[in-house]
This record gives C-alpha cells, sequence and structure tokens, in this order.
C-alpha cells in the first residue's frame, strides 16, 4: 500500500533551518507575558481555599478601595453573561448539570475555583487587593474518592449522584468467554493524577478597540475558533467582532487552549472597563487550575488459554472527573473503554465506566489522554497472565497481536463517535523490530541480579494510538505579486513543528524551497473555519487540506501559463517553482501571480488563492511497540530508568527530525506518569503536590537515553498523504513498558504487585515486601524469585535451566 | 507569585545588620542567598514587613582552612565557593562529598551555608553536616556579646532554631578532620537535587585492633531535626567493627528514631530507609578509615 501522493525533495526529510526555530534560538519568540498595550491593566483571580463550601457572601468593597484597583469582579457583577462553559467534543445534554461557570455563583467545588478576578494596575497590587477581599464560606462535606460508593452530599443539586455519566463498550459473549478460560486472572491497576505542564503558563491579553468595536484576545491557542465562539455566545457578541490569536506558544500537550473560565473572564474584564487587561497564570494557581487528567482505575478479569490466547476481559473503570465536567466532557473514560483491546484479537470484551465528580480540580485530557491509562492497565495484565502461565510476555504477545493480514481491522467498540476500525498496520512487525533494536534476549539474559542495588528489570508494551480526528481540517494558499507563498490554517501550533510540516507539503507541489512559505496559523481572521490542533490531528487534517490546496494552486497556475504560451497544459510542468514548457520557455511564480487574479483576462475566480477543507469521518492509528530496562535498588525501592526503545509507525513522516523529537518528548512525560507526577489530595481536598517542591517533573538525569524508530510500513489509507498523527507515539506505549519493567525486576512474587502509576519508591519498596519483611532480611529471597521467574519463562521457551548459568 | 510590600534594607556591615535586627526583631528577616526565601516571599507564604538583604555584607563572605585542620566559614560563604575548593576533599571530605549534592548549582551559587543552617530544613545536607562534624555556631547580637552554640544544641525543630530575633548566624566553626578517619554518605531523594526522603552522615574511627576508637551518626530527613543516632553510636563504640557490628550499628539507629511521615515517605518507609542508608554510609566509612596505631 502507498500513499496517493507524488513524493517531491522535501516530505519526508529533516530540512536543515527550521524557519520556525531561528527565532526562538535568538530569543524572538513572543509569548502572551511578552506583550504589553498602553494602559494594560493586570489581574489576578481569588480561588475557592475550600473543596467544598457554600459562599455565604463576598464583601469585596475594601479591595474595592485600595490603591491600584481599577475593579473586582465576583459572579453578581457578570449577570446575564454568567453561562456554563460548554462541552467541546462529544456534547451530551446529559452533561449540563456538571458544567462549570466562569465564576462560583453560590458554591465552590474544588479548590482553585475562581470566585473573584482582581484589576489594578500592577499584579503586585492585584495581589495586595486579593487579600481584602473577603468571603465568607460554609463548608460542605468533601468527596475525594471517585471509588467510593457513599454519596455523602451529591455535588449537584440538579444530578441524583456524583456519577455523571456511566457508560459500556464492549463485543462478544464475555461470560462466555471467561467460562472458557484456562486461567482467570483479577487485577486491578490505577494511574494517578497527573497533567501536562507546559514551561509556558497560561495567559491572555484581551483589549476591546473601540474605533474597530472589535474584541482582541491574544494567548488562545489550541482551538481558537471555537473558542470564539464560546466567547461571542457568552457575550452575545457576534463572532467577527472577536479576534482570537495565538502567539508563541510554551507547550500544550492537550492541557492548553481549552476553553477555561479566565478565556471568558479576561475578555469580559477588557470589554467592561474598555482598557487591555492582562493575566499570567502562576505556577501554583497553575496546577491548580488547568484540567487534571488521567486518574483512573481499573479492575479486570481477564479470561486466558493455558496456550497463552486471550479469550475476553471485563474491565469497571472509574475516571474521577474532578468539581465539573470542562470542554472534554467525558471522552477521556470513553476513548479508555473505546480503545482498551489495543493491538490486540479478542474473543470478547466488555467495559462498565463511570465518570465520577470529586472536589478536584476538573479534568480533560492530557497528551494521550485515556490511552496512556488504559495501555497501561492492559499490558500489565497480560504480563501478570504470562507469569501465571509460565510464559515469556512477548511469546503471549506475539501469540495475540493483529495480523497485518487482517487490516484494516473492526474493534467493536466506538471512541469520539465513530467506531474504532484500525486503519493500516503491521502490528508483529513492531514488536519484532523493538526487540531486534533493543537486543531484548540479550537484555532478559543480562538481567539476572548480583547486586540487590542493582537489580535489572526489563519490560515490553504494545500500542495502538488513534489520529487525526477529524472532522475536517483547512488550509488556504495563496501566492501574491511577489511570488511569496502564504499557507493559512486553522490548526494551531503549541511548539509541534506545524509550520515546518506544512511548508514542507506544500513546497513539493510547488517545487519551491519550503524556507520561503510563510505558514500562519491560530489567528480567526486568517481563515473562517478551524478545528485546532489536539488529538494528533494537524498534519493529517490541515496537512492534507493544504497539499489539496497547493494542488489546486499548482493546477491553476500551470493553466495560466498554458494560456500564456498557447501550449497545452500538460505541456508545462513546474520545476525548482519555475514553470517551464517547450522550447525551454519559463515562467516564475512571481510572472504567473501577475497574470493570474481577477484583474486579468480569463477565469477572473482561477486566481492563486485556494481554500480546500479536507474532511475525514475516520481517524488513522498508529501504533508501536517500546521495550524499557530499569534498574531497582530493592532496600530502598529506588528504580532507574535506564534505557527505552520504542518503534512506531505513523504512516508517512514528513519530517523525521519532528517526529523523532515528539517521540522522545512523549517518551520523557512518560516517564513523569510513571515514577514521578502526581497530584495528591487530602482528605479535605486540598492539593499537597502543588507546587515543584512535590509535584515533580522528570528532569535530565532521570530520563533515560532512548533509541527509537520508525517503521514507515503503514501509510493510512484514508488520506492522500498517508499520514498518521505522531503527537502521542511515544507516550502510548511507554508507561506500559516502564511498569513491565519494574515489575520484571521485583521479580515473581512481588512482580505482579505492581498496580499502579506513578511507581513513587515508597510503593516500589512496600510491592518489595519490604514493609513487612523488614530491613534487609528479604534480599536474599527477591534474587532467588526473580531467578526462579527467569528459569519458568526460559524453559517455556524451550530453553533449558542451564542457560541461566 | 507577587510578594506582598517590605521594607526593604541594604547594609554593608555586620554592624548595620545587627542595628536593624534589634530596631526591627520579629517583624525583619534577612535575605541571604534568597533560594528558600525568594519563593517563599513571592508565594506570600512569607510576608514580613522588613527585609535586610546582606548580600553587601562582604566581611560574612570568607572561608579558612585553619592550621590545625579546622575550617571556619563566614555565613555568607555561597555553597559552590566550597564546591569549587580543591582543598575539600582532602580537608573535609564529608564537606567535599555533600556539598554537590545540595540543590542544584544554579541554587548552589547564590544559596549559603549560613542561610541553609538558619533555615534549618531537616532534610537540608548543611544542619546534617553541622551536627555530623561537631560544628560551632556564632550568634551576634547588637550591642552584647557574641554566643557560640554546638551545633547539636542550634536545631529545634523544623525550620526552628535558637537564633534569637535580635541575633544573626556570622560564623560557622568546623573542627579539623583527622586524616585517618573514614566517612560516608548515603542520601536518597526522588531526583538529584531534591531534598532528602533520609540520609545518613557517617565519621568513623578505627583502632589499630578494628575495634572503633570514635563514631558519629548523623541522620537528616528522618525527624524534625538533624540528629545523632546516639544508641547506634554507643552501640558500636563498644564493638570489633565488622559487617555484622555496622549491620547491628544500622538497625539501633532506625530502631530509635521517630521518623517524620509525608506524602513522599511514611514513617515505616524513613524508618526502613534510615536502616539501609546508615548501613552503607557505615560501610563507606569502614573501608575509607585508617586504622590507627595505638
Amino acid at each position: 500500500m502507498s500513499a496517493s501522493f507524488a513524493r517531491g525533495p522535501y516530505i519526508g526529510r529533516s530540512i536543515a533551518r527550521r524557519p520556525e526555530l531561528l527565532r526562538f534560538i535568538k530569543g524572538q519568540g513572543r509569548y502572551v507575558d511578552d506583550m504589553a498595550l498602553p494602559h494594560m491593566l493586570h489581574a489576578v483571580v481569588l480561588r475557592s481555599p475550600h473543596a467544598h463550601a457554600r459562599i455565604v457572601g463576598i464583601d469585596a468593597s475594601q479591595a474595592r478601595q485600595a490603591h491600584g484597583v481599577a475593579a473586582v469582579i465576583t459572579a453578581s457583577d457578570i449577570g446575564h453573561h454568567l453561562r456554563p462553559i460548554p462541552v467541546r467534543l462529544n456534547p451530551y445534554n446529559t452533561l449540563d448539570p456538571y458544567l462549570q461557570h466562569p465564576l462560583a455563583t453560590d458554591r465552590v467545588r474544588y479548590v482553585g475555583e475562581p470566585v473573584a478576578l482582581i484589576i489594578a494596575t500592577t499584579p503586585y497590587l492585584a495581589e495586595d487587593a486579593r487579600d481584602l477581599v473577603e468571603v465568607e464560606f460554609d463548608p460542605l462535606p468533601v468527596m475525594v474518592d471517585a471509588e467510593s460508593e457513599a454519596v455523602e452530599c451529591p455535588l449537584f443539586d440538579a444530578a441524583q449522584d456524583n456519577v455523571a455519566s456511566r457508560m459500556t463498550a464492549g463485543f462478544g459473549d464475555i461470560d462466555a468467554a471467561l467460562a472458557e478460560a484456562d486461567e482467570i486472572i483479577d487485577f486491578d491497576f490505577r494511574t494517578g493524577r497527573d497533567s501536562a505542564v507546559p514551561l509556558e503558563t497560561r495567559g491572555l491579553l484581551a483589549h476591546y478597540d473601540e474605533s474597530s468595536e472589535r474584541l482582541a484576545v491574544w494567548g488562545a491557542s489550541k482551538v481558537v475558533h471555537f473558542n470564539r465562539s464560546v466567547l461571542a455566545s457568552m457575550l452575545d457578541m457576534p463572532e467577527h467582532r472577536i479576534h482570537l490569536i495565538e502567539p508563541d506558544v510554551g507547550g500544550g500537550f492537550g492541557a492548553r487552549g481549552e476553553f477555561y473560565p479566565e478565556d471568558f473572564l479576561i475578555p469580559f474584564a477588557a470589554l467592561s472597563l474598555r482598557r487591555p487587561v492582562k493575566w499570567i497564570e502562576d505556577r501554583m494557581e497553575h496546577l491548580l487550575a488547568i484540567n487534571h487528567s488521567r486518574q483512573q482505575t481499573y479492575r479486570m478479569k481477564l479470561g486466558v488459554a493455558r496456550d497463552g490466547t486471550l479469550l475476553g476481559i471485563r474491565v469497571d473503570l472509574t475516571n474521577d472527573m474532578g468539581g465539573y465536567l470542562r470542554t472534554h466532557g467525558i471522552i477521556v473514560p470513553e476513548m479508555s473503554a473505546g480503545f482498551f483491546p489495543g493491538p490486540y484479537r479478542w474473543q470478547a470484551y466488555q467495559c462498565n465506566a463511570r465518570a465520577v465528580m470529586t472536589n478536584k480540580t476538573p479534568t480533560g485530557t492530557y497528551r494521550c489522554p485515556g490511552r496512556f491509562e488504559c495501555n497501561s492497565a492492559r499490558e500489565r495484565i497480560l504480563d501478570v497472565a504470562a507469569n501465571r502461565l509460565g510464559m515469556d510476555p512477548v511469546a503471549l504477545r506475539r501469540k495475540n497481536l493483529i495480523p497485518a493480514e487482517l487490516m484494516p481491522y473492526t474493534v467493536g467498540t466506538r471512541a469520539l463517535g465513530e467506531d474504532v476500525v484500525y486503519d493500516s498496520g503491521d502490528y508483529p512487525a513492531a514488536l519484532e523490530e523493538v526487540l531486534r533494536l533493543s537486543g531484548y534476549e540479550a537484555l532478559r539474559a543480562a538481567a539476572a541480579p548480583q547486586d540487590d542495588r542493582k537489580i535489572r528489570g526489563v519490560g515490553v508494551g504494545c500500542f495502538t494510538e488513534k489520529t487525526g480526528k477529524g472532522p475536517f481540517g483547512g488550509a488556504r494558499v495563496l501566492v501574491d505579486a511577489t511570488g511569496g507563498v502564504e499557507v493559512r490554517t486553522g490548526a494551531s501550533s503549541l511548539g509541534q513543528g506545524l509550520k515546518t510540516s506544512l511548508a514542507q507539503i506544500v513546497a513539493d507541489v510547488l517545487t519551491v524551497d519550503p524556507r520561503i512559505i510563510e505558514v500562519r496559523h491560530g489567528d480567526t481572521d486568517l481563515i473562517p473555519f478551524g478545528v485546532g490542533s489536539f488529538a494528533s490531528r494537524a498534519t493529517v487534517m490541515a496537512g492534507n487540506a493544504a497539499h489539496q490546496a497547493a494542488t489546486a494552486i499548482r493546477d491553476r497556475a500551470l493553466d495560466v501559463v498554458a494560456r500564456a504560451w498557447s501550449v497545452p497544459v500538460d505541456a508545462v510542468h513546474f520545476e525548482n517553482g519555475v514553470a517551464r514548457g517547450p522550447g525551454a520557455r519559463s515562467m516564475t511564480l512571481r510572472e504567473i501571480a501577475s497574470r493570474s487574479g481577477p484583474a486579468h483576462s480569463g477565469d477572473p475566480q482561477g486566481t492563486l488563492d485556494v481554500t480546500r477543507y479536507f474532511r475525514s469521518d475516520h481517524m488513522a492509528y498508529s501504533h508501536g511497540a517500546v521495550v524499557a530496562e530499569v534498574e531497582l535498588d530493592r532496600l530502598l525501592g529506588k528504580v532507574t530508568p535506564l534505557r527505552l526503545w520504542v518503534v512506531y509507525d505513523v504512516g508517512t513522516v514528513i519530517n523525521p527530525d519532528i517526529v523523532a523529537a515528539q517521540v522522545e518528548g512523549g517518551a520523557a512525560q512518560a516517564v513523569g506518569g510513571a515514577f514521578f507526577e502526581e497530584f495528591i489530595y487530602d482528605e479535605d481536598g486540598q492539593l499537597l503536590t502543588g507546587s515543584f517542591m512535590d509535584f515533580l517533573l522528570p528532569t535530565a538525569d532521570v530520563v533515560p537515553s532512548m533509541q527509537h524508530r520508525d517503521l514507515q510500513l503503514s501509510p493510512s489509507p484514508l488520506n492522500p498523504l498517508g499520514v498518521k498523527g505522531a503527537g502521542e507515539a511515544g507516550v502510548a506505549g511507554t508507561g506500559a513498558a516502564l511498569a513491565n519493567a519494574v515489575a520484571d525486576a521485583l521479580g515473581k512474587t512481588w512482580g505482579d504487585q505492581v498496580n499502579q502509576l506513578p511507581m513513587t519508591p515508597q510503593r516500589v519498596w512496600a510491592w518489595a515486601g519490604l514493609d513487612h519483611h523488614s530491613g534487609m532480611d528479604g534480599r536474599q529471597t527477591a534474587i532467588d524469585q526473580h531467578q526462579a521467574t527467569r528459569s519458568a519463562q526460559k524453559q517455556s521457551q524451550g530453553a533449558t535451566a542451564e542457560d541461566m548459568k | 507569585m507577587k510578594p506582598a510590600p517590605f521594607e526593604y534594607h541594604a547594609p554593608e556591615t555586620v554592624d548595620e545588620v545587627l542595628e536593624l535586627l534589634d530596631q526591627h526583631g520579629f517583624d525583619a528577616k534577612i535575605l541571604a542567598g534568597g533560594q528558600t526565601l525568594g519563593p517563599l516571599l513571592n508565594m506570600r507564604m512569607a510576608a514580613p514587613e522588613v527585609l535586610i538583604d546582606i548580600n553587601r555584607v562582604k566581611a560574612l563572605d570568607y572561608q579558612r582552612h585553619e592550621d590545625d585542620g579546622g575550617l571556619t566559614l563566614g555565613a555568607l560563604t555561597r555553597q559552590s565557593t566550597l564546591e569549587d575548593d580543591a582543598q575539600m576533599p582532602q580537608r573535609q571530605p564529608l564537606i567535599a562529598a555533600a556539598e554537590p549534592e545540595v540543590a542544584h548549582r544554579a541554587i548552589r551559587n547564590r544559596g549559603t551555608v549560613g542561610g541553609s543552617l538558619a533555615h534549618a530544613d531537616p532534610a537540608a545536607e548543611w544542619p546534617g553536616l553541622a551536627v555530623a562534624l561537631d560544628a560551632e555556631l556564632v550568634l551576634q547580637r547588637h550591642g552584647g556579646a557574641s554566643r557560640t552554640i554546638a551545633a547539636l544544641d542550634f536545631f529545634e525543630g523544623a525550620l526552628a532554631t535558637v537564633i534569637e530575633p535580635e541575633e544573626m548566624l556570622t560564623e560557622i566553626r568546623i573542627p579539623p578532620w583527622r586524616n585517618t578517619s573514614g566517612w560516608g554518605f548515603h542520601e536518597f531523594n526522588r531526583r538529584h537535587g531534591d531534598f532528602a526522603l533520609a540520609g545518613a552522615m557517617v565519621r568513623l574511627d578505627l583502632a589499630a585492633d578494628g575495634g572503633c576508637r570514635g563514631v558519629a551518626i548523623a541522620l537528616i530527613g528522618v525527624e524534625d531535626t538533624p540528629i545523632r543516632a546516639g544508641a547506634a553510636e554507643q552501640f558500636l563504640r563498644s564493638q570489633r567493627v565488622d559487617d555484622a557490628a555496622l549491620q547491628e550499628a544500622a538497625r539501633r539507629a532506625a530502631d530509635n528514631v521517630t521518623p517524620m511521615h509525608d506524602i513522599h515517605a511514611s514513617a515505616d518507609y524513613r524508618r526502613s530507609l534510615t536502616r539501609t542508608l546508615a548501613y552503607r554510609a557505615l560501610a563507606d566509612a569502614a573501608a575509607r578509615a585508617t586504622r590507627i596505631p595505638s
């Protein structure tokens, strides 16, 4: 299978001197906090210190009198504009009771919920005034445990309990499949509450320009068109009077750029005060206020045949949603339920999922949402099953991976409103390649422990990854009178190399140097429709739209040339950006541009300005496999990730360096999720890991060295370029492989206890049995157990125990 | 993340600092390296009315290796100065081993020894070093005599010391290191540079017959102040130093602590870490010690 486009010199190449990089290297990036406008005011948010409380009263009189204060805005000041923030993806009206208003009215439901906005001439004075706002709270019972069945206090008056949604997914006869199984494995797995922590916190600058009667908002990103439409509807303004602009963005990873309370409050303040208002989120409020994600519990029952054939699995899934449903609604548990089956064939699968409201920060998506979690849970139970059967974990996977000849493969579940159908991929090839790349057999053999400070463990994880979510992506390509080429798109750039990728695609069509192509994005004035950048979709959607628009431009240009020369169109072609035809005649893009357009003869519509929207109703699925090697210092519970190998197939690769950086960055974030990052709450709903002292990001010294390889065997048949998204492939299976590696290091007896991410030292120490086998007495047993496990696995592969020596 | 208003002073002499402290006492905070106070101010977790910036007080920034082998430090000595001191591994090997583990280089470039001691984080390295090495700390006040406090008497609790509001820590005196002494230092933290979940610092002297001639075991990050593992030291002093004795000493060290618990480590886990780290530090110290002929 090959993609249906003519490959030029740029697609597939890591072009040097990427135009979008130089600015950053020279410190010329422009982030929202780099911007200032005359007479600008600064806003700070007063946030609830309570996890659940009634607001009895707010007295802002003292704050309003304070030095430098322009306004204090509470819910009552917003009046009829105070409306719930709608769900962006898969909205159902049953979710309406759980939506958040930009400011709390009579009740707060998490620590950090916005209660008032204070606007002053400097951020210092705004913070001083914030301390003067007096809010009287009447505390209510706090719900922090989504797994608890108790409903001491429903969080929402309009709702009967704290379960916002119950979902089911599945196929086949699960009872029959489990009844048929030789072994039944019950296993629970939890993933910790986590979030993207982009280097740049959120921030907004809003300004209402009275001369043009337009409201401009800088600092929007990700989904600027959707956010404009929400803002327009909340402010009762037509969309054309609102202009959302994405400046440079220091990372998004799903969390940044959604419509948050501040995305209403700051424009509202600017509109009300008729002065520019800036708000820059500080890191402490960032950790409380940005969407959290990942907090899920899986209770699984797996039925497997003695030969390792996977028969069926029943999954009970609980997703802690936090205090409100935000713009992602319930898609995270929906995706977990829909994608849990992964790259394997199952006779039957049944998932019951609950989206439970708690008094914690509301949740949304974080890179690979719902799949980092379900992949980790699934890959762990597969290793537990392999242990039980005395099989090598790889042998179990080999037996069950969907073979390439079954592509396209209909899984039997749904996600994001469509049937899950894997479009292409050679899943076994990815596994074999990562085994080869890592030298898996040698790693396993070398991993026999000599010293309990240095116990090696090796783990594998396989994954599929949905990408290229529709419904459409758009691009407008223009050639101006100077021959300059501009691409405008509704996709956004959160630092993922969008400009370079689109420029390479257009460059190949027009046979020009990609460095002369200007790609503009993230601006609602540029193009009327846009879906944005999320779900690994920008290159798939906007890339194909840009390809189509550029192709139309090329055809029109050739038509102009053919007419000018009075030759048939197929007698002219582009070479190095110049049209060439019979008799060594040539015409530059500039000359062509000067001959086209409404003012010229010929077709007045035939301008070198083409907008194309690429539509797709089916997602493209990338896939891959990961091997992780870790070292365990058992008595300390200390795990050092040593090496990672990631093999992936994302279809046609536009720029290998960009894809590689995506994979590496994603894998580093998976290390964070696997070992370090966790939002921990106490029983009163107070966030205990609310600063970088306690919410630990992976630093350079804990991110292992990585090798990765792009298979490029399986272009997507769903789009002309054959591309699949690459943004999440590094995360998808890496948490799973790391967890399996830690379990392997712990050995047979204790390894099966690895049932939670992040794998903190204390958890590893407890899994190692040291909390009840005090001190160093358990050491020898650990090594014996480890060797016993290895022996059993070796024997299952037909080797003898002597090979171990 | 913007500090509340404060009155700012930038004196240039110790006398001026002491005078300001005398005047403002409890309302004043001393700003040295600012690596802890800076964030606390920005987070409004500290809101002193008066900030006394001592970074211009040159007289507090010195380090002297004394003729007798001792080390004298002015309170404003930067951590990186000690890290970069080529004589340190020879003259004070425990300090040389611990210093690179203090946070990160950028923090050590600004952070001061006096600031770390006065802040008294129980998991920080310098409070542990002071206790392990039997340091003496000099406190001064305006118009009064200075007083010298033994490190073990200096720490009163987490982030609490005997320093009075009108006093300033001005000097740290470290006794001479015997070149026959063995040293061991093991701490465990989540990432390099984080505060330790637990740590052990050991100084050990061996007699010619392999008996213990002297031992100091300091533990950091375990209780709310750095402590000496007294029961373990006492046990070991009467022992021939072999692996069994070290294991037993480590066990006694762990059995006799009352560990803190927090989100990173429960009390039981800290106790277990104490035993493991104390053993490893003791074993390293025993291996490094040279037997002293009697």
